[in-house]
């Protein structure tokens, strides 16, 4: 042996230390047929680490990466690998801090609105991965009576998410994954982007204004009626049919058995 | 006794990029293995291809984050998450690694090697029990592919590994590739490692693609890449156990730089035409 270990330290927590630290020696008793301390041979396992890791977020967020460029974003992505490992096996999750990551990382600054393009895509994966449900049809709300409507319950599909934004994000996701075509946007204004999976397809969509706050309160679990009441005390211009045209193309709503509700898928 | 229910014929990796080539058609494949924890999620397109290889093909599943070398106990939760999707799909055979992936609440996304110490078997044997106890079913341990050693390993890892299955009732999954990259890394002789291997307990066997670079000092240091085709001194090392052992369900793992699905396919038959041969020369097979 090289030296007694500290009581405290085993072979796996110097292993593991200094997998993620390269500033770090090859711990002491690792050993190989050639070398007492055989550092590009351990550099491999550093190596699988690291590359394994930032492989996982470039997989995960590609128009974030498209924006920020190749260089830049492996750059920001080894230092969220090495700052945030993951915690959990469950590696197509890995990432999901990695937009408030990069909303404080100060060279991305000149980017405002990449954090909310990552944060467009952290939720994709999600909404890929969440459980399936069966969403819920205008044909199969058509047979409620108009004044039952306004007390009925929805359910949010599992996969919905929504990602507010002060730019037009869901523009800007489009043009950067291939959905249509990169052309200057005339009309840079926020937008809110609505995240499902009403099959087996991620589907982003932009909601109408004041949707964030009818869907949140919908998720709460309050009737349709207060809902639409909220979202219109908080913007003047929302618009019911509107919303509900935007959570039915989206098929944001799921059906439940309860009468008086529905679930958005 | 056979250790897993797979078929005697060789299998692929599934990718999901494959899933139309290979749902457009019956393979002539015997088994399809996919890695556990990808198919963790709720529901969604994963579960879906999964289904319909369940349905169509025998399954193998495979984890790479159960963390069986580790000092620390199994994780509860995945635990759980490997019973439930055991029992979702009820594969044919369930398989993890003798490595360690997680330490103090990290997850290292690799598999990672241990001392192989009698405190280190002790607590692999309990890791086991403890994981088939959870799973209600036996599974099969895999041997490493590893780039370093430790000064204070006192065992060879063919009698870990026979230890630790003899003690648990667990199988091994004998991985050719990491065997003639192991040996090569630590310049030993891998048909000495086989004829060390106890064969009567391999249930399944894993070929794979490697790349051999060079070390600091000069000597050879292969990678267990998982991205290019067999190498014909590991298809050499199949042949050798087929014969001795007869026709085993063999993995063809492509995980990196994945090709069409007909370069994998034609991989796995190659497998199958070795199995084929060494069927027909066997002169006991299992009848089990």
């Amino acid at each position: 042996m090289k030296g007694p270990r500290d009581a405290m330290q085993t072979w796996q927590s110097d292993f593991a230390s200094a997998v993620r630290d390269p500033d770090l020696a090859v711990p002491p008793d690792v050993t190989s047929h050639n070398s007492d301390a055989p550092g590009e041979r351990f550099a491999v396992y550093r190596n699988n680490v690291m590359v394994g890791l930032v492989s996982a977020l470039e997989a995960r967020f590609p128009a974030t990466r498209k924006i920020a460029g190749e260089d830049f974003f492996k750059g920001a992505a080894k230092l969220f690998a090495a700052t945030k490992p993951p915690h959990s096996p469950l590696m197509m999750f890995y990432g999901d801090a990695f937009p408030a990551f990069l909303a404080d990382f100060e060279p991305a600054q000149e980017v405002p609105y990449l954090a909310d393009v990552a944060r467009i895509e952290a939720a994709r994966t999600r909404a890929y991965h969440a459980a399936d449900a069966k969403p819920l049809t205008p044909a199969a709300l058509a047979g409620s009576l108009p004044d039952t409507l306004a007390g009925m319950r929805f359910i949010l599909h599992p996969s919905v998410e929504i990602v507010a934004s002060n730019y037009p994000i869901v523009t800007i996701w489009a043009m950067n994954s291939g959905e249509i075509d990169l052309a200057p946007i005339t009309d840079w204004r926020g937008e809110d982007a609505l995240v499902s999976r009403p099959g087996f397809d991620v589907e982003v969509r932009p909601l109408p204004a004041g949707a964030k706050t009818f869907l949140q309160n919908l998720a709460a679990g309050n009737p349709l009626g207060p809902a639409a009441a909220a979202a219109l005390a908080g913007n003047a211009s929302f618009d019911l049919g509107a919303n509900l045209a935007a959570l039915f193309a989206g098929l944001a709503i799921e059906m439940t058995n309860q009468p008086n509700e529905a679930a958005l898928t | 006794m056979r250790v897993s229910q797979l078929p005697l014929s060789a299998g692929a990796s599934f990718k999901p990029e494959h899933f139309a080539a290979i749902s457009a058609a019956p393979q002539p494949l015997g088994f399809f293995e996919v890695h556990a924890e990808n198919y963790m999620g709720g529901g969604g397109i994963p579960h879906a291809q999964l289904g319909f290889l369940r349905e169509h093909y025998a399954l193998s599943v495979h984890g790479v984050g159960l963390n069986i070398g580790s000092t620390e106990p199994l994780d509860r939760a995945h635990l759980a998450r490997l019973k439930e999707l055991c029992h979702l799909y009820q594969p044919e055979c369930f398989s993890e690694h003798l490595a360690w992936s997680s330490h103090a609440g990290i997850f290292f996304n690799d598999l990672l090697p241990l001392p192989y110490t009698e405190r280190n078997l002790r607590s692999v044997i309990d890791h086991i029990d403890d994981a088939q106890t959870a799973l209600g079913r036996r599974m099969l341990l895999e041997n490493p592919a590893t780039y370093v050693r430790f000064e204070e390993s006192t065992i060879p890892e063919t009698e870990f590994l026979a230890t630790i299955a003899r003690a648990t009732g667990c199988g091994l999954l004998l991985d050719l590739n990491n065997v003639f990259v192991a040996a090569r890394n630590h310049a030993t002789s891998a048909s000495a490692y086989l004829d060390a291997f106890p064969l009567d307990l391999v249930g399944e066997i894993h070929l794979a693609g490697h790349f051999e670079t060079i070390d600091g000092q000069g000597s050879p240091l292969c990678i267990d890449a998982h991205g290019t085709p067999v190498i014909e001194g590991v298809f050499a090392l199949f042949d050798s156990v087929i014969a001795r052992a007869g026709p085993l369900p063999t993995l063809i793992e492509w995980d990196n730089d994945v090709p069409d699905w007909p370069v994998l396919r034609s991989e796995a038959l190659a497998a199958q035409a070795r199995l084929d041969r060494a069927g027909s020369l066997h002169a006991a097979p299992d009848a089990a």
